[in-house]
C-alpha cells in the first residue's frame, strides 16, 4: 500500500545515500578521465595540455605496465586458488566433531582482523627475514641456506602474506555454508552407501557453490587493489618484480608526479575492475532473487 | 541411525584441526610473544618463552606517541561508522519497508561503487582534499571512510530490516499507533540488534582500511595503519618494539572480531550466506 506520500517519503530517505555515493563515484572518476588525456606535471608545468591518447600509449609502452597487469592477475588468481581450495579443506576439517571447536575457529579467523600493514611487517620481519625470521631459523636447523624471500621470490612472498590474510575469510564463509547443510540429507546419503568422496562431490560441493561464488567475488574486489602489503614489504621491487597495477598508478602519481600517465593507469584499472564487477553483480544479483 | 562418531575419529580431527589452527595463528602468537622480549632476545633466534619485559611497550609510547595514533584510529573508525549509519539507516529503512521496482537496481548500483579501484581516483581525491584543506584532517578521512563503507552498511542494514515482519507494523497501525510510536516502540527495538551488528563490522573494516588512511594523512590525523607503515624503513633493529606496536594495533579489533564472526559472514556476503 504505497501511497504517493509514503513513496515520496521513501525517496527523501534514500536521497542522502544515493546522492553521496553518486557524487563520490562520478566526480573523481570524471576528473581522472580528464587528466588521462592531459599532460600534467605539477613539478614541471611547461608542457601541460591536451595530449590525446598518448598517456595511454606511454603507459602501455612502459615495460612496467605489462608486468604490473601480469602481477595483478598472478596475485589475484594464486590467492584465490589457495584460499578457496584451502578454505574448503579447512572448513571440512573444522566441521568435524572435535574438542575445542570454538577456539579453533577463533584461531583460524584471527588473521583476517589483522590490519594489512601489520600483517605485512610481521611476515617481513619476524617470519621471512633472511637472517632473523622464523623461516631462516628453520632452514638453519635443517642445515639449509635461508631464503631471501623478498629479494628472490618477491611475488611468492606477497602471495603467501595475502593468502594468509584471506584464507580465514574463505574458511569462515565456507564453514558457515557447510554448517547449514541439512543433517538429514547427509544421513540419507550415508544410508544409501555414499562414501565420503561421492558425498562431497554430489552433496556438499553443490550446497557450497553459492558460498564459493561469493568468496571468489568478494575476494577479487579486494585482491585487485592490494596495496599496503606491497608498500611495506618490497615497495614494488626488485625492479618491478612485485609491482601491481594499483602500486604502479600510485608510483606514477605521487612519486613521479606523472599525473596524466597515472590517470590513464587508473582508467585501465577501472576497466579491469568493471570486467570483474560485471560477473560479480550478475552472480550476487542471482542470489538475491532467491 | 545417528551418525556414529568414534572417539578415534574425534581425536584425529581434534589433533589435525589444532595443528592447522595453531600454524595459522602462529604469526600473531609469535608477535605477541616477541613484544615481551628485549630487543636483544628478539633477534637471538627462535624462542617462545620471553623474559616478560614491558620495556618495548613503554618505549613505543615514549618514542612515537603511540596513543595519538590509537586515538585517531578509534575516532576515525567510530566516527565514520556513526556517520555512515546516519546516512544509511533511512535509506535501508525505506528500501526494506516500501520497496519499489527500482529498489534492487539501486542496491546493486550501490554495491557496484564498491568495485571502483581506489587508485583510479587517488589523484582527484588528493587534489580535492588538498584544495579544501582536508588533507591530514580527521574529518576529511572520516568522510572518506564513511563513503567507502556506505554500500556495505546500507546492504547489511537492508538485509536485517527486511527480516522485520511487515505484519507487526500493520498490527500496530491498526491499534492506532502513530508513526512516531511505531518507530519508537515497535521498530526500534527490533532493529537495534541489526544496527549493532552493522556497527561492529563497519568499525572493524574502517579500523583496518589501509589505503586512504596511509595516503591522505601525514601526522595529525594518522591512525595506526599509517603509524605501523612508517616502520617499513627501520633504523636499526626494532623487532620487539615493532611487535609491541603491532600487538597494540591489532588487539582491540581482534577481540571485537572474535565476537562478530556471524555478522562478518553476513555483512561481507551481502546476506547471501547466513
Amino acid at each position: 500500500m504505497a501511497t504517493q506520500q509514503t513513496r515520496s517519503l521513501a525517496r527523501f530517505m534514500m536521497a542522502p545515500s544515493v546522492v553521496l555515493l553518486f557524487v563520490w563515484m562520478i566526480v573523481p572518476l570524471v576528473i581522472t578521465i580528464w587528466f588521462s588525456f592531459q599532460q600534467y606535471n605539477p613539478l614541471n608545468p611547461i608542457r601541460d595540455g591536451f595530449v590525446g591518447f598518448s598517456n595511454y600509449a606511454l603507459f602501455y609502452s612502459n615495460p612496467a605496465f605489462l608486468q604490473s597487469i601480469l602481477n595483478t592477475l598472478t596475485l589475484v588468481i594464486s590467492v584465490l586458488l589457495i584460499t578457496v581450495i584451502g578454505g574448503i579443506l579447512l572448513a571440512l576439517l573444522i566441521d568435524q566433531p572435535m574438542w575445542g571447536q570454538g577456539i579453533v575457529r577463533i584461531l583460524v579467523i584471527s588473521p583476517f582482523f589483522v590490519m594489512p600493514p601489520v600483517a605485512a611487517l610481521v611476515w617481513k620481519n619476524m617470519i621471512m627475514h633472511p637472517q632473523y625470521g622464523v623461516f631462516a631459523d628453520i632452514a638453519r636447523f635443517f642445515g639449509a641456506q635461508p631464503i631471501d624471500w623478498f629479494g628472490q621470490h618477491p611475488m611468492l612472498a606477497i602471495i603467501i602474506i595475502v593468502a594468509w590474510q584471506w584464507l580465514p575469510f574463505a574458511t569462515l564463509i565456507l564453514l558457515t555454508a557447510l554448517q547449514s547443510l541439512d543433517g538429514e540429507q547427509k544421513e540419507a546419503a550415508e544410508m544409501d552407501g555414499a562414501g565420503f568422496i561421492s558425498r562431497f562431490i554430489y552433496l556438499t560441493l553443490p550446497h557450497m557453490s553459492r558460498a564459493i561464488t561469493v568468496v571468489i567475488l568478494i575476494q577479487t574486489i579486494f585482491l585487485l587493489s592490494v596495496y599496503a602489503e606491497i608498500l611495506v614489504t618490497t615497495n614494488g621491487g626488485p625492479g618491478y618484480a612485485s609491482t601491481n597495477l594499483p602500486f604502479l598508478v600510485y608510483q606514477k602519481a605521487l612519486l613521479e608526479f606523472k599525473i596524466g600517465q597515472a590517470s590513464a593507469g587508473g582508467v585501465i584499472a577501472v576497466i579491469l575492475a568493471n570486467i570483474v564487477a560485471f560477473f560479480a553483480m550478475r552472480a550476487v544479483g542471482k542470489n538475491l532473487d532467491k | 541411525m545417528a551418525r556414529s562418531v568414534t572417539t578415534q575419529h574425534k581425536t584425529i580431527a581434534t589433533v589435525a584441526a589444532w595443528i592447522v589452527a595453531l600454524l595459522i595463528f602462529f604469526p600473531i602468537l609469535y608477535t605477541i610473544i616477541t613484544s615481551f622480549k628485549s630487543e636483544q632476545e628478539a633477534i637471538q633466534g627462535f624462542s617462545i618463552i620471553p623474559s616478560g619485559t614491558f620495556e618495548s611497550y613503554s618505549e613505543v609510547q615514549a618514542q612515537s606517541g603511540y596513543f595519538k595514533f590509537f586515538f585517531n584510529s578509534v575516532l576515525l573508525s567510530v566516527g565514520s561508522t556513526i556517520l555512515a549509519l546516519l546516512v544509511a539507516i533511512p535509506a535501508a529503512w525505506s528500501m526494506a519497508f516500501s520497496p519499489t521496482k527500482r529498489t534492487k537496481d539501486i542496491l546493486m548500483w550501490m554495491l557496484s561503487t564498491k568495485m571502483m579501484p581506489a587508485v583510479a581516483v587517488l589523484f582527484p581525491i588528493y587534489l580535492i582534499f588538498r584544495d579544501t584543506g582536508l588533507l591530514d584532517s580527521r574529518i576529511g578521512l572520516m568522510i572518506m571512510l564513511m563513503l567507502i563503507n556506505l554500500p556495505i552498511v546500507v546492504w547489511m542494514l537492508y538485509t536485517y530490516f527486511r527480516e522485520i515482519p511487515g505484519e507487526i507494523l500493520e498490527a500496530a497501525r491498526m491499534d492506532g499507533a502513530s508513526l512516531w510510536n511505531e518507530i519508537v516502540y515497535v521498530l526500534t527495538p527490533m532493529a537495534v540488534p541489526g544496527i549493532a551488528s552493522t556497527m561492529l563490522l563497519n568499525i572493524i573494516l574502517a579500523w583496518n582500511e589501509a589505503f586512504w588512511t596511509i595516503r591522505l594523512t601525514t601526522t595529525e590525523a594518522a591512525p595506526l595503519t599509517a603509524f605501523i607503515s612508517s616502520f617499513s624503513s627501520p633504523q636499526g633493529l626494532f623487532w620487539a618494539k615493532l611487535s609491541a606496536a603491532s600487538t597494540l594495533a591489532i588487539a582491540p579489533i581482534l577481540i571485537m572480531g572474535w565476537f562478530s564472526q556471524k555478522q562478518l559472514v553476513r555483512g561481507l556476503t551481502f546476506g547471501a550466506v547466513k
